[in-house]
């Protein structure tokens, strides 16, 4: 009898499943409960890689429920590649389309933002400009000018006061959270990613520049999108966070 | 040519699992601990705090790569993306050693985070041979294939496991990890003798041997049946089978793995100078 390894995950998943036979004991009697091992270790395992990945979440909804969850993300989402320290992709849309947690709208959003936390931390090394290189510049010449950003730097937009939510629950005495719209800059100055809430427009501004606008063309989306956009405040805090890391005038 | 002894260049001193938490003990004292293993998956981000740390212990220490998820033992090819990955860790890093598991962890481009069982067959043999002259090709050096911890046996095998495994360190020229704890938790659990296997095992072939910590469970006729946790201290009888292995091998590498509720710098440090005890009292 040959237990292929189509088989063997079949059963694994599937608590519900038989022991494939072929699998036996040191008395060459069916394996039984000695499988369950295997069922064991990867749920095991799965869960508290989702736990470390998502504290802020498994905080939010209390271990039972998080190991709950857990236990059925990895048998809709088992990772994709060996490299756990990305697991955990789907969640924030899985959490999202749980019927049971609409009444807990913020939890996609803080997901994203702790997947986004722990992307930023795993990015790539990139040097910043020096602090003057910016004012070194005219403001025709600053209009005009590209500029290349961190591989760690990332913009959310939230409906929800995620910064707030994710601050609350990470740092002792923290606000309580407001109701309000939250979007956050996340920058890693040298290893460790910061999360800092980006006055209104300033996501847009920053894809913008991600996607190739320069300064002033991103301007004028981010304006488009909410007048009161402040240039000077969200530069600020990229310079800050060492986020860019070039910058290319035209002309 | 891939060099032969490649895969023979970790000192026969005691190392740990490194992790983390302990950086700045390490960097300060690392007391008997001579050399570092990490698993690679760990190391495959773009940047960091974890490839700045290891670029620094790098210079300090010698390095063991131990890679938990190529899925050797696997039915389908070996992943190509994730080759290319361990060839530029160990293109980089230029650790002293590099190994895997006679184990498999994907199936259908799913990735199981554990170690799984195969059958020895001569069909497993070709294909495990064959992954293994890939990974070889692919790394440019020799690899060292750890033997595993086994809860149950499949039906099909014709081959004892240290002969399998001596027979795909002759046909791919690999050298051997010989885990004690595997063996003593799969001597257990199977009912073998832990000294029978290791008197069974091409010890000529081995580049690394591995301690850890088991949890005792039982099956359902109430047979003990231990579970390789890493997650405490290496128990008396796997000291004493590592004092058998070293009297017939003669000194080795030898590695503590503390991977689950990982204790203080002092604790697995202590754990390594009884690693290094064992080790002097070997005859010159």
């Amino acid at each position: 009898m040959s237990v292929s390894q189509t088989d063997f995950t079949r059963a694994m998943m599937d608590a519900g499943q038989p022991v494939p036979d072929g699998l036996i004991d040191q008395l060459a009697q069916p394996a039984g409960r000695r499988f369950s091992v295997y069922r064991n270790n990867v749920a095991v395992s799965l869960t508290e890689a989702m736990h470390s990945a998502f504290p802020v979440i498994a905080k939010l909804l209390g271990k039972q429920n998080m190991d709950g969850l857990a236990g059925i993300y990895l048998r809709q989402h088992p990772p994709s590649s060996p490299l756990m320290m990305f697991y955990g992709e789907h969640f924030p849309a899985f959490l999202a389309g749980m019927e049971q947690l609409k009444h807990l709208g913020y939890l996609g959003d803080v997901a994203r933002l702790e997947l986004a936390l722990r992307r930023a931390y795993h990015a790539a090394d990139a040097a910043p400009i020096a602090p003057d290189a910016l004012a070194a510049l005219s403001p025709d010449q600053l209009m005009n000018t590209r500029v290349t950003l961190a591989p760690a730097v990332q913009a959310l937009c939230s409906a929800w006061p995620v910064h707030a939510i994710w601050r609350y629950n990470t740092e002792d005495g923290a606000p309580k959270p407001a109701p309000q719209a939250q979007d956050v800059l996340i920058t890693r100055p040298e290893f460790d990613p910061i999360p800092q809430v980006l006055p209104p427009g300033g996501a847009y501004w920053i894809r913008a520049l991600m996607g190739g606008a320069t300064i002033g063309e991103a301007l004028e989306q981010a304006a488009a999108e909410d007048e009161t956009f402040d240039l000077g405040a969200t530069l600020t805090l990229l310079l800050q966070g060492g986020a860019i890391t070039g910058l290319d005038s035209k002309g | 040519m891939l060099d032969t002894a490649a895969y023979d260049r970790l000192p026969a001193a005691p190392g740990v699992g490194y992790k983390p938490q302990h950086f700045a003990q390490i960097t300060e004292d690392a007391g008997s601990v001579r050399w570092l293993e990490i698993h690679a998956e760990n190391y495959m981000g773009d940047g960091g705090r974890p490839l700045a740390q290891l670029r620094h212990l790098s210079e300090r220490f010698a390095m063991s790569v131990h890679g938990v998820g190529l899925s050797i033992g696997g039915e389908a090819p070996l992943d190509k993306d994730h080759l290319a990955r361990l060839k530029h860790l160990v293109g980089w890093l230029n650790p002293a050693s590099f190994s895997e598991h006679l184990a498999w962890s994907t199936h259908d481009s799913h990735f199981y985070n554990d170690l799984l069982p195969l059958p020895y067959t001569n069909t497993s043999l070709q294909r495990i041979c064959t992954h293994i002259d890939e990974l070889q090709n692919a790394i440019g050096r020799r690899m060292l294939l750890e033997n595993p911890s086994s809860y149950l046996a499949f039906a099909e095998s014709t081959w004892s496991e240290p002969d399998f495994l001596a027979e795909i360190s002759r046909r791919t020229g690999c050298g051997l990890l010989l885990d004690v704890n595997n063996v003593f938790v799969s001597a257990t659990n199977l009912d073998f003798s832990p000294q029978g296997y290791i008197d069974a095992f091409a010890l000529e072939k081995v580049g690394e041997i591995h301690l850890g910590g088991h949890d005792e469970d039982e099956d359902d006729h109430g047979h003990p049946l231990l579970i390789d946790s890493h997650g405490r201290a290496v128990v008396d009888p796997v000291w004493a089978l590592l004092d058998y292995t070293l009297s017939k091998s003669g000194p080795k590498p030898v590695l503590i793995e503390w991977d689950n509720d990982v204790p203080d710098w002092q604790v697995l440090e202590a754990e390594a100078a009884r690693a290094a005890t064992a080790l002097e009292r070997l005859p010159a």
